[in-house]
């Protein structure tokens, strides 16, 4: 239970942001949710990382260490990138959420049905 | 930058204490990001973080000053042409790699030793490059986000 | 053969041609030429992949020069280390598919696009999405797919919002926060496999999952993510809730793009590389595909027979059609999955074409409602010809290509003795055909309207686009020639057999 209690955090605030952005009317709050859970999952691919007794991977100088004593540097690259591909669907919704603002003047979900059927 | 007198209340921007201390601080910070970039290939940080940090004086320029002040210095029109200078930039120093060996070789790899500031061949580059895209690219979100707004229903510009 | 230098262009020339829009934005008439010109040089460098390829080989680019390492430490010999960009029959087939609706859309929104403003910000996202669809189809790395899947769908997002009216902007938020949560889902299966195998090489991948099959429980756990995910992207139902509200709010060339390419590059094709080339197709994957498939076709096609916009209607025949496709690749034998994939062509063709027509007709009237629509045929001639054939071609009437794509799916049908499969495929086609003939008798025939007196034919570059597409529309059954097969669709098929080792 010790080795997977990260994990479980991990998923259960993944399910926080997925319940924000299913139960809540404010355009932000789901704006917020979706944050949450695309930083959940960055989390856990950086807790997929991780090796037990490992240092951080960087080369001090002149030293070349065993194998097996870094953590596992390529989910850092892969988290680098997914955090600005979350960082530029949250700046396309918010600029969205102004928008809907200035057309229906409310930030309230349930009243914009315009589509239907 | 002018040194202003004594701060009315109806000048735009915030208050004295903060206008002169972002006057003192903000080439530091911008330095600190040069910094961070330009050594990406020996410690954490890189373009990007780099490029964050060096749109963050821009903005605090902007919220210490007002827009109309900051615009004197990186308009909204500057920052969409060093924004795609930097992708075009980036794209280049691909294509060029194409020419001597693969795909985005490394074809500069042999000079320099490793843990010197020359070395590692196209990656610092790249990282300027990259610096450039991502620094512009977020000063612009935030001055068409927050500084401009203009959109129906609500007509205030700041 | 290709040499694999050239591969990198598909993404590079379009990516170019966004950023030196963007540069020079207000030179006159300089995004339209550059969306074209960038459209057309990756068109013709598809086509030429397909006249160059050789049967059954694989062109392979290693980026960066890395190629394969030997890993300290890890198990096997030779690991991949660094991205590899990848050209077999499959990759050659859409790219084709892709550039060719990219080109034409390109020319059509020449003139289309005139009643919008920021016309340069349209051919930026544009060309972002064409580059971001041809990196998935061109990547051999699953990181990056994802990567390219989310490039390709932020531009969307921001086309569909393009209008910027109240409908646009509240489809596009719901498009961007469902294609958000389906992202999520396919980065979640990304790192359960990434931790599972140690690599994202996808040749490598499957190499190793055949080698160690592992637990059956994580197995079914990120095959249900990837199915989630991609499915989303690709609308089969349950995962469709999106699709007829975004389609119809976007500008008709983006409709087109969308429903045409968009949704097979990122869903149907990334599904197929998935299933197929890293784990395996097996009876149970084979049975929920066609499940799937059979609920898309059923659930689109009924609900598109009460909708009187017309785009909207063509939204859910998008689901329907997109069911086939999936039944016919979830048979399994070579007959079903040459039926999918050459549906997946016709369904591009006939689809892009229908929506580019409601678009001209939008652009001539000011209206897609059919119950205000009537006796177009005699004032916009080209419009009522080409959606004339597209129609007969989406109801699978002979000769037109749509009839041939559904007999073989039928055909394989029956031959594999799925009698229900095969009753519910002919349903959906009569179903798909009452639909159609709605649209021609309500839009153009019958006697013109007084509102809609003045209507005249639209321009030069719209009419283009709009008789090319019906040009294959009609001649598309060709391409079940022997000679022709072999070459084009015959190697993607014999791609998703080869499953692992492909």
């Amino acid at each position: 239970m010790n080795a997977t209690l990260p994990y479980v955090l991990c998923m259960i605030l993944f399910c926080i942001g997925i319940y924000a952005m299913l139960a809540k009317r404010n355009i932000i709050k789901i704006i917020i949710g979706l944050s949450i859970a695309e930083y959940a999952v960055n989390l856990f691919l950086v807790l997929a990382a991780y090796r037990i007794g490992g240092t951080a991977p960087i080369f001090s100088d002149g030293r070349t260490p065993a194998p097996g004593s870094m953590v596992d540097p390529l989910p850092h690259a892969l988290v680098l990138t997914s955090i600005v591909i979350g960082l530029a669907t949250t700046a396309f919704m918010i600029a969205l959420a102004i928008r809907l603002y200035g057309k229906y003047g409310t930030f309230d979900i349930t009243r914009m049905r315009e589509l239907r059927g | 930058m002018q040194v202003r007198a004594m701060s009315k209340e109806h000048e735009p921007g915030m208050s004295l204490i903060v206008k002169t201390v972002t006057r003192l601080t903000i080439g530091l910070i911008f330095l600190y990001g040069i910094y961070i970039v330009l050594h990406g290939h020996l410690t954490p940080g890189g373009g990007f973080a780099g490029g964050v940090i060096v749109a963050l004086s821009f903005i605090n320029l902007t919220l210490a000053f007002g827009g109309s002040a900051s615009s004197k210095v990186f308009s909204l029109d500057a920052a969409h042409m060093v924004e795609a200078l930097g992708a075009i930039m980036f794209l280049a120093i691909a294509l060029l790699g194409l020419q001597w060996g693969g795909f985005f070789d490394n074809f500069l790899r042999s000079d320099g030793e490793p843990g010197m500031l020359v070395s590692a061949g196209i990656i610092p580059l790249a990282n300027i490059a990259i610096c450039m895209k991502v620094g512009a690219g977020i000063f612009a979100i935030f001055l068409t986000l927050i500084v401009i707004q203009k959109f129906e229903g609500e007509g205030r510009n700041r | 053969m290709m040499s694999p230098g050239t591969i990198p262009l598909f993404v590079a020339v379009p990516l170019a041609g966004a950023f030196l829009i963007a540069l020079l934005k207000r030179v006159k008439g300089f995004p339209d030429a550059m969306g074209v010109m960038a459209t057309v040089c990756t068109f013709a460098l598809s086509v030429f992949a397909v006249l160059r390829q050789l049967p059954g080989e694989r062109v392979i680019l290693d980026i960066g020069s890395w190629g394969a390492r030997l890993i300290p430490g890890s198990i096997d010999a030779l690991r991949t280390v660094g991205i590899q960009l990848a050209l077999d029959g499959l990759s050659t087939f859409m790219l084709v598919v892709v550039n060719f609706i990219a080109f034409l859309v390109a020319v059509y929104s020449i003139h289309y696009m005139t009643r919008f403003t920021s016309k340069a910000y349209f051919y930026i996202l544009f060309l972002l999405m064409v580059a971001g669809m041809n990196g998935v189809i061109i990547t051999g790395d699953l990181f990056n797919l994802f990567v390219f899947v989310e490039i390709a769908s932020l531009a969307s997002y921001a086309l569909v919002a393009f209008g910027t009216g109240k409908r646009e902007l509240e489809a596009a938020f719901k498009y961007a926060v469902m294609g958000g949560v389906g992202s999520l889902l396919v980065l979640l299966g990304i790192i359960f496999l990434y931790s599972n195998t140690g690599t994202l090489n996808m040749m490598d991948m499957s190499r190793w999952l055949a080698e160690h099959p592992g637990s059956e429980g994580l197995r079914n756990l990120v095959l249900g993510l990837f199915l989630a995910g991609f499915g989303l992207k690709a609308a089969l139902v349950p995962f469709h809730a999106w699709l007829p509200d975004a389609h119809p709010s976007a500008p008709a060339p983006i409709s087109a793009m969308l429903s045409g390419v968009l949704i097979k590059s990122l869903g149907v094709y990334a599904i197929c590389r998935v299933l197929f080339n890293i784990f395996g197709i097996t009876p149970q994957l084979s049975s929920m595909l066609m499940g799937l498939g059979a609920l898309s076709m059923s659930i689109g096609v009924i609900l598109a027979l009460r909708q009187w916009d017309m785009k909207r209607l063509l939204a859910y025949h998008s689901i329907s059609q997109i069911g086939y496709i999936i039944l016919g690749i979830g048979i399994g034998t070579p007959l079903g999955i040459l039926g999918g994939l050459f549906h997946l062509f016709n369904h591009s063709i006939f689809k892009s074409l229908l929506f580019l027509d409601a678009g001209a007709v939008e652009y001539a009237t000011g209206t897609r409602n059919l119950k205000e629509l009537g006796g177009l045929s005699r004032r916009m001639p080209v419009t009522s010809w080409t959606t004339l054939s597209a129609s007969m071609s989406i109801a699978g009437i002979p000769p037109f290509s749509g009839f041939w794509s559904k007999l073989i799916i039928v055909m394989a049908c029956v031959e594999q003795g799925l009698w229900f499969y095969a009753f519910i495929t002919v349903l959906v086609s009569i179903l798909t055909l009452a639909s159609f003939m709605k649209i021609m008798r309500y839009g153009f025939l019958g006697t013109i309207r007084e509102a809609l007196g003045k209507v005249s034919e639209v321009p030069a570059f719209m009419r283009i686009a709009l008789v090319t597409l019906a040009l294959v529309c009609i001649l598309g059954g060709l391409l079940l020639l022997p000679g022709l097969k072999n070459g084009f669709l015959g190697q993607a098929v014999q791609v998703l057999i080869n499953g692992r080792g492909g």
